[in-house]
């Protein structure tokens, strides 16, 4: 009884509340949790700027920007020393384009086979597979680069060593690749089947649907896969460090032995005397970097914006 | 019955020849019949309408004409259909060929993530080397006939997602005629449409009746009756199994229908 006259009153209640606004304390937890998330995202990555710019700016006090820009003799313990970085530069561009010329092609081929063609059972299998390859450590990629890759390279093109951008591009491919299947075969998979229909319909061949009509659609999420693997290539430190062959000057050819940003910091810092000038060099190089995977991630985000707005249902 | 007035559009089917019929036809999806012995001739140049309840098989009949069915894995299909005598089931038959003769429209637009004018292209560019003046004319009497150029002149390097459902849905009967085909399958074609469009579309329809043959899936009955010839009605029997209970030149099939149940279904008494 008591229960009953409760819930009416509840009811009564409710009738005259109705319309109340409400204050929804579970929501607002929520929201004020999720903007915290990000605004703590935010902070860390401001922190990670602050710290680049207060350790590497004062190198240019020493050595004016255009001179570490494009100055190609990196000598930091000569007297008086000389902080070029142009050779580094040059070699992260060699090494990640390397990778992509290789990753890309047979990477969406992989995909659009897994996503297009391949029966089931095929892709459950064959999937898992490539994205463990993306968990074997870059240390051990390095170890098999420097012994199965390395003398192929020296042999298939006659050269004094096989440790080259090329070496180390090719293993960063592999790195790379399965970034590239897993997101464009996803990309691939997200595109409505009537689109296929329509196509087949008309006649077309499914090499023909394929080419012409599932990757065009998808080529917002396959230009993302890429642009992850090329993040991926260009901030890669360990395999470059062991296969790219380390000399100092500039390379003019990916055959050529070269040292990339990452691997000039990551084997700098430890001979560095704290806050002296290589020190702070090596931190301007790190900005540099971090200017670089910004550029292509906002290159990245504009095409993506483009090509969205262009064909968004 | 509202219907007889719509009636008085329709021309007689007696004089036309047969352009495709099925003789024996049976339909499975894996264990599951579809369709069960199934024999019509679908006259050349008229509209062939397919009526039936949802479920009954009628775009599953559809795709036999232009072997869509192929594309799902465990169909198969037993007895003949024949495209101008000859067995499109044949091992000798090219589907790419095929559809080029037959194309279909689908029953929600689905025009491509591309320009208007690379909708209406993707056909020709795929079927043979075509100069880009050639093309030009192409899309544009594609578009003519389809009753939409005068709406999108000015917009052919827009997304076709600009368009509006209607015009996304002649769009995409452009686009099948820019191939040149000589049937064309329509699965409830206006179902996504209102009214004024799916006016314009049997319109349009009536109009290329003239020089393609129309194969209609619909199941509204004001539209069976107003805009084709010969009318097709497709029960199921038992679970699944989708049947021919009566077909005959629409006229008669809505005023006479020899069957009870196409009746029931016509005055709408059907469950
Ligand atoms: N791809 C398919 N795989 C298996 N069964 C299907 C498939 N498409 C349709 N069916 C079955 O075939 C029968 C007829 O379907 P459908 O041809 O779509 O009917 P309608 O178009 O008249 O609504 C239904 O029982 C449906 O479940
Ligand atoms: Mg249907």
């Amino acid at each position: 009884m008591r229960k009953r006259s409760a819930s009416i009153a509840i009811a009564r209640d409710a009738r005259t509340k109705g319309l109340q606004r409400r204050w929804r304390v579970g929501e607002r937890v929520i929201e004020g949790g999720i903007f915290l998330a990000s605004l703590l995202a935010i902070v860390v990555l401001l922190g990670i700027v602050a710290v680049l710019l207060r350790q590497g700016l004062p190198i240019f006090a020493h050595t004016p920007p255009w001179e570490f820009l494009f100055g190609t003799k990196w000598y930091p313990v000569s007297e008086p020393p000389t902080f070029g970085t142009t050779t580094f530069f040059v070699a992260t561009i060699w090494v990640p384009v390397v990778a992509t010329v290789i990753a890309v092609p047979i990477g969406v081929a992989c995909a659009a086979y897994l996503a297009e063609v391949a029966p089931s059972s095929v892709r459950e299998s064959v999937k898992p597979v490539i994205e463990l390859l993306a968990g074997i450590p870059s240390v051990v990629i390095g170890f098999i680069g420097l012994l199965l890759l390395s003398p192929l390279v020296q042999s298939m093109f006659n050269l004094n060593t096989g440790l080259s951008g090329l070496a180390a591009g090719i293993m960063l491919s592999l790195m790379s690749l399965p970034i590239i299947v897993s997101v464009s075969e996803d990309a691939l998979r997200a595109i409505p089947d009537e689109f296929r229909q329509a196509a087949y319909a008309l006649g077309a061949t499914r090499w023909e649907v394929v080419r012409h009509v599932s990757i065009p659609a998808a080529l917002s999420g396959i230009s993302a896969a890429i642009m992850l693997g090329v993040g991926r290539a260009i901030g890669e430190t360990m395999t470059v460090l062991m296969i790219a062959g380390g000399a100092l000057a500039v390379p003019v050819s990916p055959t050529q032995p070269m040292m990339p940003m990452t691997a000039a910091i990551a084997s700098g810092i430890g001979n560095a005397v704290r806050g002296g000038p290589q020190y702070q060099a090596l931190f301007a190089i790190g900005l540099l970097l971090f200017l670089i995977t910004l550029a292509v991630n906002l290159i990245a985000d504009r095409v993506l914006e483009r090509q969205k707005r262009k064909f968004v249902r | 019955m509202k219907l007889d007035s719509a009636l008085t559009n329709s021309r007689p089917p007696q004089y036309r020849g047969t352009k495709l019929s099925t003789r024996h036809l049976n339909l499975f999806y894996g264990p599951c019949q579809a369709l069960r012995d199934i024999t019509l001739d679908i006259p050349e140049r008229a509209i062939t309408a397919i009526i039936g309840p949802s479920g009954c098989g009628k775009s599953s009949f559809l795709r036999i004409f232009n072997r869509m069915n192929d594309l799902i894995p465990g169909a198969r299909v037993e007895g003949s259909v024949e495209l101008d005598g000859i067995d499109i089931y044949h091992r000798s038959i090219d589907v790419v060929e095929l559809r080029k003769r037959v194309g279909m429209v689908f029953q929600k637009p689905n025009p491509f993530p591309m320009s208007v004018f690379e909708n209406v292209a993707f056909g020709p560019r795929r079927h043979g080397r075509v100069s880009r003046g050639e093309l030009q004319d192409i899309v544009e009497s594609s578009l003519h006939q389809a009753a939409l150029w005068e709406e999108v002149k000015d917009k052919l390097d827009q997304s076709a997602f600009d368009l509006s459902g209607g015009q996304q849905q002649r769009l995409c009967i452009a686009r099948v005629l820019a191939v040149e085909p000589e049937v064309i399958l329509m699965d409830e074609p206006c179902s996504a449409l209102d009214p004024v469009a799916t006016l314009k579309i049997e319109d349009l329809m009536r109009r290329l009746a003239e020089k393609y043959t129309i194969i209609i899936v619909t199941h509204n009955m004001q539209q069976a009756a107003r805009a084709s010839d010969v009318s097709a009605f497709l029960l199921m029997e038992g679970d699944i199994c989708g049947v021919l209970v009566e077909h005959g030149p629409t006229a008669e099939l809505f005023t006479k229908p020899k069957d009870r149940r196409t009746e029931d279904y016509i005055t709408g008494r059907f469950g």
